[in-house]
């Protein structure tokens, strides 16, 4: 028997799905329009006024919001109420350093739990569950997103945050965690280290996993699913939007609900903007209709992937988006930080490396590596090795600080990075997802 | 006083100074001395060659990055006590050796002849010709 943490909404007939989106997204463009001069000027650049938009239909109309725009504007330019309003921030890491900073009424975190409430529920979630939270804890969303959900669902929460594996797994088995709630390469490495510990998935009371915030494979979820002995769910979102909780995966384990109460998704040919039918893939163009506080219009997510609204055996109405299947741009998700290339750039060309480079990211025993080929040049080269590994050295830490992981600086002989055609490959993806 | 030491960056995988000493052998190049410092992923080969000029030619030519670095060649008694007679001098005039290697075989003559890189050479040059301990001139490479 399927269970939902709001029936009457995540149940509900397409027409009134398509009723609630067209009321909400009429007043949320005028709320917009009244309230960010930044979005408004953008609409009168296209020459539309909030009276042509009527329905979902008129979507198109509207320009788009990029991760660009989102840097234009910082801190307070898509700001829609008055700061005083507001109850909390979380935030990204972003292009060029710049962050990417979301706000929130007290309603909007309430709306955004509910969403993560909905996802546990979906998981078998119920107030008799002890739902261990190791999404980590602070600017990121997947703690707090999560740790709200809990909440709302009733379970016991343990709010363990990230790392500190050995005691991760000490709560699991003392407290009888139920639901585990991380990233993906961390539910592995959990996993792993239980084995290495000699523990048998028999030996914990875990039966299910929220996983999401990277890319993760059908194959990498079997793997979890046997050495945890759960069923592994995903779940989808961005800080931009609200955080996990976007759309979730419900029993059928096909593709992840979105919430159109919430947001109205569309896909969209990522050359042209042109939306596409049903079915189509393309990048994945998010509007927020309930959100008072950070509501983005048309956002571009640049996630490829498809949306299906067949029915789903579960019950839920709600469309279903596959797997983010690429990105339209060049942005990796490593331990579900994102990282842009032109970052990894910056940091070599202040450190006076040359701009001849190769990113390497593969995923080892389950956890994402980032090794950065940087060539040698005769200008930074010296007989004296500590001279050039201090420089190394200074060049991790300006990574660390830049995209907030740690990569590892490999030097490499001059020319030995592969170039195709007079251009270098900057970026090998050797994950298998 | 000083003699000219080449040191090349190598990347720390098998057969990559098989390549550059095949540079050189090809041109004939004949190495007086050679040492190897490496981490995990690259390594740095110093050495001392017969004809400088030549070898840092042929190194460009077939792309390697190379630099160059005075550094003092010692001629050390080979008796028991002879490499810490010299380091003693140094010591006592406060230069601090950042790294040394030994020079390959030839006509020692009871000497053996290391290579020392120090923080100031001529401060290293004058206390150890002061008391007497001979050091290697560029001319004297081609003879040892």
């Amino acid at each position: 028997m399927e269970r939902y943490y709001q029936p009457e909404i995540e149940t509900a007939s397409r027409e009134q799905i398509k009723a609630w989106q067209d009321e909400r997204l009429v007043k949320q463009v005028r709320h917009v329009w009244d309230n960010v001069p930044y979005y408004r000027k953008k609409m009168e650049e296209k020459g539309v006024t909030p009276d042509d938009i009527k329905s979902t239909e008129d979507l198109p109309k509207l320009p788009f919001l990029s991760k660009a725009d989102l840097r234009d504007a910082y801190p307070y330019g898509l700001l829609a109420v008055p700061l005083k309003d507001c109850v909390r921030i979380q935030s990204t890491s972003g292009t060029t350093g710049k962050r990417v900073v979301a706000f929130y009424t007290q309603h909007d975190i309430d709306l955004w739990d509910d969403c993560c409430a909905r996802a546990i529920v979906a998981a078998g979630g119920t107030n008799e569950d002890v739902c261990q939270v190791s999404y980590g804890y602070g600017l990121f969303t997947g703690g707090p997103g999560l740790n709200g959900g809990s909440h709302k669902v009733g379970c016991l929460t343990i709010p363990t945050s990230s790392g500190n594996t050995e005691r991760q797994i000490m709560f699991i088995k003392d407290l009888s965690a139920t639901i585990l709630c991380c990233t993906p390469s961390y539910a592995a490495y959990i996993g792993e280290t239980m084995k290495e510990m000699g523990m048998t998935p028999e030996q914990i009371p875990l039966k299910a996993g929220i996983f999401g915030a990277e890319a993760w494979s059908e194959e990498m979820r079997q793997d979890i699913q046997n050495t945890l002995g759960i069923k592994a769910y995903d779940i989808y979102g961005l800080t931009e939007l609200s955080g996990p909780g976007v759309s979730f995966e419900c029993s059928a384990q096909t593709g992840m609900h979105i919430n159109e109460d919430h947001f109205i998704a569309e896909i969209i040919d990522p050359d042209t903007g042109e939306v596409l039918p049903e079915g189509c893939q393309g990048e994945l163009v998010f509007t927020s209709i309930t959100k008072q506080a950070f509501p983005l219009l048309r956002y571009r997510t640049r996630d490829i992937c498809v949306l299906t609204r067949e029915p789903c055996p579960c019950g839920r109405t709600h469309v279903k988006m596959t797997k983010p299947r690429g990105r339209s741009d060049d942005m990796l998700i490593i331990r579900g930080v994102n990282v842009f290339p032109s970052q990894i750039e910056t940091v070599l060309l202040n450190h006076g490396y040359p701009a001849n480079y190769q990113i390497i990211v593969d995923r080892v025993n389950h956890t994402d590596t980032l090794d950065v080929h940087v060539e040698m040049t005769p200008e930074m080269f010296t007989d004296n090795m500590g001279e050039i590994t201090r420089r190394q050295k200074e060049l991790v830490d300006g990574l660390r600080s830049m995209l907030g992981l740690t990569a590892k600086v490999t030097l490499v002989a001059p020319k030995s990075i592969v170039r195709s055609e007079g251009k270098a490959v900057r970026v090998i993806d050797k994950r298998k997802i | 006083m000083s003699i000219k030491q080449i040191s090349v960056f190598l990347e720390n995988k098998p057969g990559a100074l098989y390549a550059m000493t095949g540079v050189l052998a090809q041109n004939k190049i004949d190495m007086r001395a050679l040492s190897l410092a490496e981490t995990s992923d690259f390594g740095i080969a110093r050495m001392i060659v017969d004809d400088v000029y030549k070898t840092t030619t042929v190194l460009r030519d077939a792309g390697y990055i190379h630099s160059l670095t005075p550094v003092l060649g010692v001629a050390i008694p080979d008796v028991p006590g002879g490499l810490n007679k010299v380091l003693q001098v140094l010591t006592d005039a406060k230069v601090n050796v950042e790294y040394m290697y030994a020079f390959l075989g030839g006509e020692t003559g009871g000497k053996a002849y290391m290579i020392f890189r120090v923080a100031d050479n001529n401060k290293a040059a004058n206390a150890l010709e002061y008391r007497g301990i001979k050091l290697v001139e560029p001319e004297d490479i081609q003879r040892l």
